[in-house]
């Protein structure tokens, strides 16, 4: 970690996005992970994602739990509120605070101990009521903060920093996110910043819940050349030529053709495209089976499937399910809210 | 004692055959003709086969407490009949169903013998028919044995069956079987009978947990997360019912938010993260449930997020008595999570004040910043009370607390000039000024958390910050003081030694018992306990008093452990009155611990 204050001023000559927001007004304060730590790669995604998107900062809620990756939303958006809640809560905050307003943007960060172990039921759960929300799972195989402890999504037999080898099954998050109904589930890599960005892009343009499984190296206790979480590995055996994906904003016009039958293009809602580039054309990210057998598959033969592995090309999400009004619960005036005295008389007569 | 208009009815029936509906009828009915009646469930954890019993007290001078005695036992389950005879007092009456005759071993209660499966089951073939018929014959016969007014009657059975209007005469034959056998075969009304009368006129006859759900929605909640316990659940569903009809927009659109969520964790969760979010959020719960939400109540108390929680006690500890009352969580409540919480408690005594108190706690979570747990049980809240009709001034404005809007924080400056800050005690009166998230492009964005943070909500383990934090944060709870109900005082003597403290569902019992020894020549001063913090009011009606009892329905003593720490009231002249059986208090056990302290001789005696 680093324990210099960041500067305050910027280089008048930073490119400015359309909202005229430099990179700089996407960061946070000064991480204090450990150096080299993968989640600081997702957060520097996370900050070009949402630069070239041009979002005004203040309209993103992050929300997350506890742990090493819980820690990481102080580390971009500072313009955004946050809330650092309790260990394997952070779904359950999230749904709160999008159904108090739909407006925002929600972008959620957990880690494999707080979303796969303490977390897995409100995981579950969050994904089954489709939280318009973006969950990010800084995915490193181990308990960080306590120094270096099994998390649930360690790989079986991958070994610890002392050699002792995981006896139990890993969760696999993505498998799970599928069969629980989530309408955008992908998995990348902290070290691929050309495949993590379009695709954080295209989970924030998502409406409905999109899961983001990013296996991030922990450098400290989990990056031994003989772990399946390690840099090494993840790089020597990451499927993610299977699919490559383009997103394009809803501003930009799409300007390469692609051959037919090697890509294909799907329709955000906010009218923003993902373009595929499908280098093995059996995976279809749309049939939800093809993608667990493509996980399934790749994870057989000790390789990661990475990309866009599944997407519903529209999805209700919970406002929908719970017909909700368009307007944000949290700013309905107190007279459209309290029935008032006449009302009451009403409801008194009839108790009476 | 009974007589006309003073009376208890017990039915014993089987959990799952229908009775509850017939009960409820014949309370509704005798709240109609103006009597004051208190029903009182007693059910088991349970959906059909367990015994099941519902008292009826009527009283014409309004004393609605339960009172052990029963005058009238309609004993409809044979699992029970040798303790439903026991319960009758000398000199009662005890109806059952003589299709099968039996001799019942007691020589002063006369048996009233009904042949009610054998009417009913010559009347109608379907045995469905057979079997819930048999619930309104014998509301029939008591209607001739207790002299109930058969229009008022019939207006109940129309009212409980609207919408299944064929039903209402299929209902009132199978009370005309009973009515008529009952005139032909006994000699009607009994000494014991009712008349209309005024006691109950003006009032309403609802539940606590309906009047909660309601008041919830009369303080504009707009989210609810729940997770379905006993005997909580009928509040949140009571809020989607109130709901469903006030707050859906012509074109179909809700103006609220309901998740039934996977645990209380996840309720608690969605709840604080609305109130974070500026929605007004609650949840409701029971006993298992406060221990389940502990950690984030904690969350929400050092991060200053409003929340409302509605605790409907029931028996503890552990899974206890799911469907019997208590109110045992008071200090787990006061004092929820790990490290130094408090928590601001509402302790409302009937449905009318779990309506009001209900939406005074969102004004109070907003105004502090912090959860309020309203402290209802299972005799409030799953219970139908007679009470004051529900009341709305107009003109009150939702006090929405401290909240900074885009042009609020550009101007923001405290007195010292600086800008706004999130923990910043501006106003000292300890409460900060909080923001939503989406407000502002560049001010007021703050990152809420539960690790230490300084007065900017910037992580922090400066130990010299963390206490001043967590010395503002008790500050807080002086202030509450000046929000919260305060309690209600009855001086009945004003020289007077003795004093009394109580709160919530034994309010009926404790009045009771302190107008019988008034009568008696012991006269009782009483303080009743509206809400946590302690108003000076509570410490000053101790000081003014010798010995002052503590009714409570715990065995732990929890109010007085809580007085001796927060009021600091010497123990020794706190005299604990505990009840912990789960059942609503009766008047005449305040009564005994009262005499037995003050007059241990009489006592004895008696």
């Amino acid at each position: 970690m680093s324990y210099i204050a960041k500067p305050s001023a910027h280089h008048p000559a930073l490119p400015k996005n359309a909202l005229g927001l430099t990179r700089r007004d996407y960061e946070g304060t000064m991480s204090t992970l450990c150096a080299g730590c993968g989640h600081d790669s997702i957060t520097a995604a996370l900050i070009e994602a949402c630069f070239e998107m041009d979002l005004p900062a203040h309209r993103i809620a992050k929300v997350s739990g506890i742990g090493c990756s819980s820690k990481a939303p102080t580390y971009f958006l500072s313009r955004s509120h946050g809330f650092n809640s309790v260990h394997g809560r952070m779904p359950s905050i999230s749904t709160g605070a999008n159904l108090a307003n739909r407006d925002l943007v929600y972008i959620g960060v957990s880690g494999d101990g707080d979303t796969a172990s303490i977390g897995l039921g409100q995981f579950c759960h969050a994904v089954r009521r489709r939280v318009n929300m973006t969950y990010i799972v800084m995915n490193n195989g181990c308990y960080g903060l306590t120094k270096g402890q099994f998390s649930a999504t360690n790989d079986k037999l991958s070994p610890s920093k002392k050699g002792e080898p995981n006896p139990f099954e890993a969760i696999d998050l993505c498998q799970m996110a599928i069969q629980l109904g989530a309408g955008f589930v992908a998995r990348s890599f902290s070290g691929d910043k050309t495949q993590l960005i379009p695709l954080i892009k295209a989970a924030i343009s998502y409406n409905g819940f999109a899961f983001l499984d990013v296996i991030s190296p922990c450098v400290t206790f989990n990056n031994h050349p003989t772990s399946t979480k390690s840099y090494d590995y993840v790089r020597a055996h990451n499927m993610a030529s299977e699919n490559k994906l383009d997103y394009v904003e809803p501003k930009d016009e799409i300007t390469v053709d692609y051959a037919e039958g090697a890509s294909a293009a799907i329709a955000l809602h906010d009218g923003s495209r993902l373009v595929l580039h499908k280098l093995d054309p059996q995976h279809d990210p749309r049939d939800a089976d093809a993608a667990i057998m493509a996980i399934r598959g790749n994870s057989a033969k000790g390789q990661v499937a990475t990309g866009l592995l599944y997407i519903a090309e529209s999805q209700q999400d919970m406002h929908d399910i719970l017909a909700t009004d368009a307007r944000p619960l949290n700013a309905l005036p107190m007279a459209e809210l309290c029935p008032g005295s006449k009302a009451l008389e009403a409801i008194n007569g009839r108790l009476r | 004692m009974s007589g006309i208009n003073d009376f208890v009815v017990k039915f014993a029936t089987v959990n799952g055959s229908g009775s509850a509906s017939a009960n409820g009828i014949f309370a509704k009915t005798l709240f109609r003709m103006g009597i004051p009646v208190s029903p009182k469930n007693i059910f088991p954890s349970n959906i059909q086969g367990l015994p099941t019993w519902y008292e009826v007290r009527v009283s014409e001078a309004g004393y609605l407490a339960r009172r052990d005695g029963i005058d009238l036992m309609v004993a409809m389950n044979p699992q029970t009949f040798k303790e439903d005879l026991a319960e009758v007092v000398p000199g009662g009456w005890l109806l059952y169903d003589s299709t099968l005759p039996r001799l019942w071993p007691r020589e002063d209660v006369t048996i009233l013998g009904v042949p009610i499966a054998e009417m009913c089951a010559a009347k109608w073939q379907d045995t469905r028919q057979r079997q819930l018929f048999k619930n309104m014959v014998y509301v029939g016969a008591l209607s001739a044995l207790l002299d109930i007014d058969m229009d008022v009657l019939k207006g109940a059975v129309a009212d409980q069956l609207k919408g299944k209007e064929k039903l209402v005469a299929a209902n009132m034959d199978a009370v005309g079987l009973g009515r008529d056998y009952a005139l032909k075969n006994f000699n009607c009304p009994l000494p014991i009978h009712l008349r209309h009368a005024e006691g109950a006129k003006g009032k309403i006859l609802v539940s606590g947990n309906d009047a909660a759900g309601l008041g919830a929605l009369y303080a504009g909640a707009t989210v609810c997360a729940w997770y379905p316990i006993t005997p909580s659940t009928s509040l949140a569903e009571a809020f989607e019912r109130h709901a469903k009809r006030l707050r859906v927009t012509k074109d179909g659109r809700r103006l609220f938010g309901i998740v039934q969520a996977e645990d209380e964790l996840a309720a608690i969760g969605v709840a604080i993260g609305g109130g974070w979010n500026g929605a007004r959020a609650f949840t409701a719960t029971s006993g298992p449930g406060i221990s389940l939400m502990s950690e984030f109540l904690g969350l929400a108390y050092f991060a200053e997020v409003p929340v409302v929680l509605f605790n409907i006690q029931r028996g503890g500890p552990s899974t206890g008595m799911p469907t019997r009352t208590q109110q045992s969580d008071i200090l787990s409540c006061a004092y929820a999570s790990h490290g130094d919480t408090k928590h601001v408690l509402l302790f409302p005594a009937n449905p009318t004040e779990c309506f009001s108190m209900g939406a005074q706690a969102f004004d109070l979570a907003e105004r502090l910043q912090t959860p309020v747990i309203v402290m209802s049980d299972l005799d409030i809240g799953m219970n139908d009370w007679v009470t004051e009709p529900f009341a709305w001034n107009d003109a009150h404005v939702h006090d929405r607390g401290k909240v900074l809007d885009a042009e609020q924080l550009e101007k923001f400056k405290d007195v010292r000039g600086r800008d706004w800050g999130r923990y910043q005690d501006v106003d000292e009166d300890a409460i900060p000024y909080r923001t939503l998230p989406g407000t502002h492009p560049t001010k007021g964005a703050f990152f809420t958390r539960g690790t230490s943070h300084d007065e900017n909500a910037r992580y922090t383990e400066d130990g010299v910050i963390h206490a001043r934090v967590l010395d503002r944060i008790r500050r807080k709870f002086d202030t509450a003081q000046n929000f919260v109900p305060k309690p209600e005082v009855t001086i009945r003597d004003k020289s007077g030694k003795t004093g009394l403290i109580y709160f919530g569902a034994t309010t009926p019992a404790v009045r009771e018992a302190l107008d019988a020894l008034e009568r008696d020549g012991v006269k009782v001063n009483a303080l009743r306990i509206k809400a946590f913090p302690f108003t000076r009011d509570v410490a000053s009606f101790c000081a003014m008093h010798e010995r002052v009892f503590v009714v409570e329905q715990n065995r732990d003593a929890q109010m007085r452990s809580l007085l001796m720490t927060e009021a600091e009231v010497p123990g020794a002249k706190l005299i604990p009155a505990l009840n912990y059986d789960g059942m609503p208090l009766t008047a005449a056990f305040v009564q005994g611990v009262v005499l037995k302290q003050l007059q241990p001789a009489k006592a004895a005696a008696e």
